[in-house]
């Protein structure tokens, strides 16, 4: 999945973000880790569409509530971050466990809707929990650890997190699990006649997809200093999903770079017309007709096409 | 080694495999014949855990495999193949029978140990024993149906059975290919010292390999024994074997 071309454009990426603090301007600090929350939010949806092929429509459940639980911790228990993090990702993993074990039990569209049904579950607690999460205004005004009002050091604070998550789902998706979720995607029959307990690794792949969720939305909630009930609703599932179509579901990269393009064209589309929806239906079109792999698939066959080209001019 | 009792299964109103009485002894090759239709791969499908019977048992190695899944079956040294190839074909040669590897050692519950290179020697080892070494970074769906035939034999291998089970091994496959691979087989399964149940269409290989055969007609096992005593069997003559 994570090819060595892939390996060395990770990489890249993560000098290019690296460098962005010696600009010394804060809109593309901003910018940077707006971009690191979402790519690392695509990239753990990929772990249940990517790798073991299940398509949720819920996963914005986890990110809300990895961004919720964080805020509440920090916020009413006073809870310092080191510990505040570490138990919202805890029980986002919970969460994800819990409502995987139902989930896990049907396949493909049923498994898609059960999902999205989970996650308007969630988006209702949220909007209705008023003494917790703030109701329909959201949690505004979390409690963040001083440094955090220093832009440069919470783009590191946020760098070092989203490359550690990173480096950590890359090592998953090259194990022995990685291979194994693979072969449930390509074909769970024959997974199941491996000897492979298809639904226990679907479960599992469910919850880790969970907890990176809950990273990507403890992290946002620091930034935006709060969390607002639309973090679970279903428009942002959709919008994650397309991030993970764009890019290129069945390679590593692929959502970091789906992440990139929709949340950038969304900012700056954004700026000149309230349309934004239409031209992301637009972009959805246009992938599920013309590049049903993405991105990185349209790449892989120009590169196919130009190598082709090049021998047959040799 | 696998008792088969009483099973029956019904689709619908169509009842597929009724009150079959099987038995496959340690070390057997058994051959499973029958017309089409007859229920072979319905009872290949409730031995191996696909399916539930209806009613009646079946027993391997002792545990009964009722409330069993396929892979919990797999995993006291049960292994199949398909009759329509069933393998990944967008893989490598070289990844099917790895990921099968991984499988059998139950290292898919490693988030961390990484298979870049892993069970090389093992994967290539059993390549060879399919004679496909050579074909190992090739997509497994590119090759040609009999070659995918034996890489799914590889792919059951490497789930070290005891038993194992093969729906029509040969189907697809011309009178040449059926010859090499039946050969193969038969070299693989004396080698490893395995236990063979399979479903055959030709005649003449079952006869050349099985050493016990079970005739199963409109789903009921009608004959089951020797080779010799199947083939003198005057309702097997009458029904089956008269054809030919």
């Amino acid at each position: 999945m994570a090819t060595r071309g892939q390996t060395i454009f990770l990489i890249l990426l993560f000098v290019a973000l690296a460098l962005v603090p010696l600009a010394g301007e804060r809109y593309p600090l901003e910018l940077a880790v707006q971009l690191m929350i979402f790519g690392l939010f695509a990239m753990s949806l990929n772990v249940l569409i990517g790798h073991v092929g299940s398509i949720s429509f819920g996963h914005a459940a986890f990110f809300a509530i990895g961004g919720y639980a964080c805020a509440y911790f920090q916020t009413r228990l006073g809870w310092p971050i080191f510990v505040s993090m570490p138990a919202a990702i805890g029980l986002t993993a919970v969460c994800a466990l819990i409502i995987g074990y139902f989930c896990v039990r049907l396949t493909e569209l049923y498994f898609a809707i059960l999902t999205l049904a989970f996650s308007m579950l969630v988006w209702a607690v949220a909007f209705k929990w008023t003494e917790v999460t703030g109701g329909g205004d959201g949690f505004v005004g979390i409690t963040a650890p001083d440094f955090m009002s220093n832009p440069v050091l919470f783009f590191w604070f946020t760098f070092a997190i989203v490359a550690v998550s990173v480096g950590l789902l890359w090592l998953l998706s090259n194990s022995t699990m990685g291979k194994t979720f693979i072969a449930i995607r390509e074909n769970p029959t024959r997974a199941d006649f491996l000897g492979v307990n298809v639904r226990r690794m679907r479960l599992i792949a469910f919850v880790i997809a969970g907890a990176f969720a809950g990273i990507a939305g403890a992290l946002l909630s620091f930034y935006v200093r709060g969390m607002f009930p639309e973090s679970a609703f279903w428009t942002q599932s959709g919008q994650v999903m397309i991030m993970v179509l764009l890019g290129g579901m069945h390679s590593f990269v692929g959502p970091i770079l789906g992440a990139v393009v929709i949340y950038v064209l969304e900012t700056f589309i954004s700026q000149y017309t309230q349309y934004w929806p239409i031209v992301l239906g637009t972009i959805l079109l246009l992938i599920v007709m013309f590049a049903p792999d993405g991105l990185i698939g349209m790449f892989r066959s120009i590169g196919r096409r130009m190598s082709m080209r090049g021998r047959r001019n040799a | 080694m696998l008792e088969v009792s009483g099973a029956t299964k019904s689709f619908g109103g169509f009842v597929a495999v009724s009150n079959v009485n099987l038995s496959v002894a340690e070390g057997e090759t058994h051959a499973v014949i029958g017309p089409n239709g007859a229920g072979k791969t319905t009872l290949f499908n409730l031995v191996s855990g696909l399916l539930t019977p209806d009613s009646g048992s079946v027993v391997f190695r002792g545990k009964p495999l009722k409330k069993m899944q396929p892979h919990e079956i797999v995993k006291i040294g049960m292994a199949r193949s398909f009759q329509r190839v069933n393998i990944f074909p967008r893989k490598s040669v070289f990844d099917n029978v790895q990921v099968a590897l991984i499988a059998s050692r139950g290292l898919n519950f490693n988030p961390f140990r990484q298979a870049s290179g892993l069970f090389r020697d093992e994967t290539i080892a059993l390549l060879d024993l399919v004679e496909m070494a050579d074909d190992a970074d090739r997509r497994a769906g590119e090759l040609a149906h009999g070659r995918q035939k034996q890489l799914e034999l590889a792919v059951a291998l490497a789930a070290d059975p005891k038993l194992l089970l093969l729906d029509e091994p040969t189907a697809g496959m011309s009178l040449g290919e059926t010859r090499a691979a039946i050969k193969l087989i038969n070299d693989i399964v004396s080698k490893r010292g395995l236990t063979l149940l399979f479903t055959e269409h030709d005649m003449n290989v079952v006869f050349e390999i099985a050493s016990r055969i079970s005739v199963l007609h409109h789903g009921e096992i009608i004959a089951s024994g020797e080779p010799q005593a199947v083939r003198d069997n005057d309702e097997v003559k009458r029904i089956y074997l008269g054809k030919e």
